[in-house]
């Protein structure tokens, strides 16, 4: 059963479950959904996140044990709903150990738990990869679902769709950088991240995606329709690239010649846990495919 | 026609009540810290409540009109000139083009809006003018104004008249200190008794990082947590949870220290427990506190909040009434 709490007088707070997984998040989805769905008066904003979501309200249209009595009903009928989701697969080029989140990372190495390493480095040691290339390989290898968009404009957070053993796990820094390259490839917990714009951050960082991931003046082509690119329920794949195709592909961002690869798929949350690597092989031949 | 920006202050963005519905990608709602004060300011210069204007944080700008407008500036005592000439706030005060409107030193609150009739009208973004500089949306190029910002103005409604003023009864300004009411909950069960007592017992003191983005307090004593094996994918430090959404005026405490309450530019979400959220009502008083200032935390209940939101519903109604 998940819990139910207010944030104030205009919000309505729902946790599904203390711990991350790939259940808590459909339920967390499919919540929202029957939520938005049911349309009611008063609702301002529906947000879901990685294992829990939120209400906004108007506690003048709507009284707030009134849509709190609405809602646990909702969570009956969301409850029976099949964990599948008509979604989107999409491939981000990566540029691992890029010279932009090194420079920055040496920076502030003095907030680092490793101050003698790389955030690559410390990442693979600690979860038991013998170099940093296996642990980039295994960072590339499985997709990864987009469970949250927030903290700032667009940003995901991304889940890793293996087994809890085969999840990286990597803390935060020890004290927040005042500075993140836009677009940097990001990890913390058990989490990976693309920061949207340049700023603070706490998240290891990994590389960086020439990939425009959010365009406030939507000149971007594929953000002509919105200025954010990622959306809940999204499935990344991150592909491994180097420096002359992280320069060509930034000349393709800059000339409006570059679109994502994606295609569209109906992932099932019962097929995946029965056959998690058959479910991701096939997910890769969808957005292979042609 | 527009209104040259000669000088900006410290923190001047063009606000109004903001652009809702994209919180869940991360964008804020945003606009006006001090809504009623914006509220106010617009409806002595004849504009929709809603108009953009200007939110100046401590320091006031030194703007010259192009043409003859009506301005007003509530919220913060920051006392407008033109020309030189001492102005009363809470006023609306007939300007004419050419002239020249700056401030005195800021005498109380932090934050002061300045309404000009027609509205300040900047291309919206997300349906609002609101400046979000984190996500470069609204203002003049998605950032604070600039010296040598030219602000192009709407048509004004014609409605204005000078010298009307709001009854002191009806001016909200901020004490020397100040309470804050917080409604228990979202993670309110992660701190030990203890310290959930001794969070409304103490008394805080605004820290200097105190923005748009919110307001971080010291002084109290450090919250104990409850002790618990850390659920999987939360973090390490007890003050860690599976980042989740966090709602506008929620308190946050990392690592138990120091709280933080959100505010108009909130980061949509995270991975720090939250003990509670300011009432609706209580949130434009914050947009006023400056750094230093005393303030306790108010234990309340649902209808209390409910209460104090239709007290601050209604004491707008009389201002609409007595501006009219």
């Amino acid at each position: 059963m998940s819990r139910f709490t207010f944030g104030g007088d205009e919000h309505i707070f729902v946790e599904v479950d203390e711990a991350m997984s790939l259940e808590a998040f459909f339920t967390s989805l499919s919540m929202t959904n029957a939520v938005r769905a049911a349309g009611i008066d008063g609702v301002t904003e529906i947000c879901p996140a990685n294992a829990s979501f939120q209400i906004k309200f108007d506690p003048d249209r709507i009284h707030p044990h009134a849509l709190m009595d609405r809602l646990r009903l909702l969570e009956e009928e969301a409850g029976n709903a099949e964990a599948k989701l008509d979604t989107r697969i999409i491939e981000v080029p990566v540029f691992y150990q890029d010279p932009w989140t090194h420079e920055t990372l040496m920076r502030f190495r003095e907030r680092h738990q490793d101050p003698e390493g790389t955030d690559l480095e410390f990442a693979a040691r600690i979860n038991g990869y013998e170099t940093v290339e296996a642990f980039i390989e295994a960072h590339a290898g499985a997709p990864w679902f987009v469970s949250m968009v927030g903290f700032v404009s667009g940003l995901p957070f991304l889940y890793q769709m293996v087994d809890r053993s085969r999840q990286i796990q990597v803390p935060k820094y020890l004290r927040p950088r005042t500075d993140t390259p836009k677009q940097t490839v990001g990890y913390g917990g058990s989490f990976s991240c693309i920061y949207s714009v340049r700023g603070a951050g706490g998240y290891q960082m990994f590389g960086i995606t020439p990939m425009t991931i959010y365009d406030p003046r939507q000149e971007v082509p594929y953000l002509k329709d919105f200025m954010v690119f990622f959306r809940p329920g999204d499935i990344v794949k991150w592909r491994p690239i180097g420096r002359t195709e992280y320069d060509r592909i930034i000349e393709d961002m800059q000339a409006g010649r570059f679109e994502p690869r994606m295609r569209y798929v109906v992932f099932s949350l019962d097929d995946f846990n029965a056959d998690l690597d058959g479910t991701n092989a096939r997910l890769m031949e969808a957005l292979y495919a042609d | 026609m527009p209104i040259e920006v000669i000088s900006a202050g410290i923190m001047t963005t063009i606000q109004d009540l903001g652009r809702p519905g994209f919180y869940h990608l991360g964008i804020p709602m945003g606009g006006a810290m001090d809504r009623f004060a914006l509220r106010t300011a617009n409806l002595l210069v004849g504009n929709d409540e809603g108009a953009a204007g200007l939110e100046s944080a401590f320091l006031g700008p030194e703007l010259e009109f192009t043409e003859d407008a009506t301005v007003a500036v509530c919220g913060a005592e920051l006392p407008p000139r033109i020309d030189g000439e001492q102005m009363p706030t809470w006023t609306a005060l007939g300007v004419r083009k050419g002239q020249v409107v700056s401030f005195d030193f800021l005498e109380s609150g932090a934050r002061a809006y300045i309404a000009v009739s027609g509205g300040i009208d900047t291309p919206p973004a997300l349906g609002s003018r609101s400046t979000y500089p984190i996500g470069a949306l609204g203002g003049v190029d998605g950032r604070a104004v600039q010296p040598g910002d030219s602000l192009p103005l709407g048509a004004a409604s014609g409605t204005a008249r000078p010298g009307k003023s709001v009854p002191d009864a009806l001016r909200r300004l901020p004490g020397s200190s100040a309470e804050l009411r917080v409604l228990p909950g979202l993670y309110w069960h992660r701190i030990t008794e203890g310290a959930q007592q001794g969070f409304f017992d103490d008394t805080w003191m605004v820290a200097n990082e105190a923005d748009r983005m919110g307001y971080r307090f010291k002084g109290g004593r450090q919250l104990e947590f409850v002790p618990r094996e850390q659920p999987y994918s939360a973090g390490s430090n007890p003050s860690n949870i599976t980042d989740a959404c966090y709602p506008y005026g929620s308190i946050q405490v990392p690592n138990g220290t120091e709280p933080i309450v959100l505010h108009r530019d909130a980061v949509s979400g995270g991975g720090y427990f939250m003990l509670g959220t300011v009432v609706s009502a209580d949130m434009d008083l914050i947009g006023q506190l400056q750094p230093n200032t005393p303030t306790r935390f108010a234990r309340v209940a649902m209808d209390v909040a409910l209460a104090a939101r239709r007290d601050r519903s209604a004491m707008l109604d009389r201002i609409r009434e007595t501006t009219a």
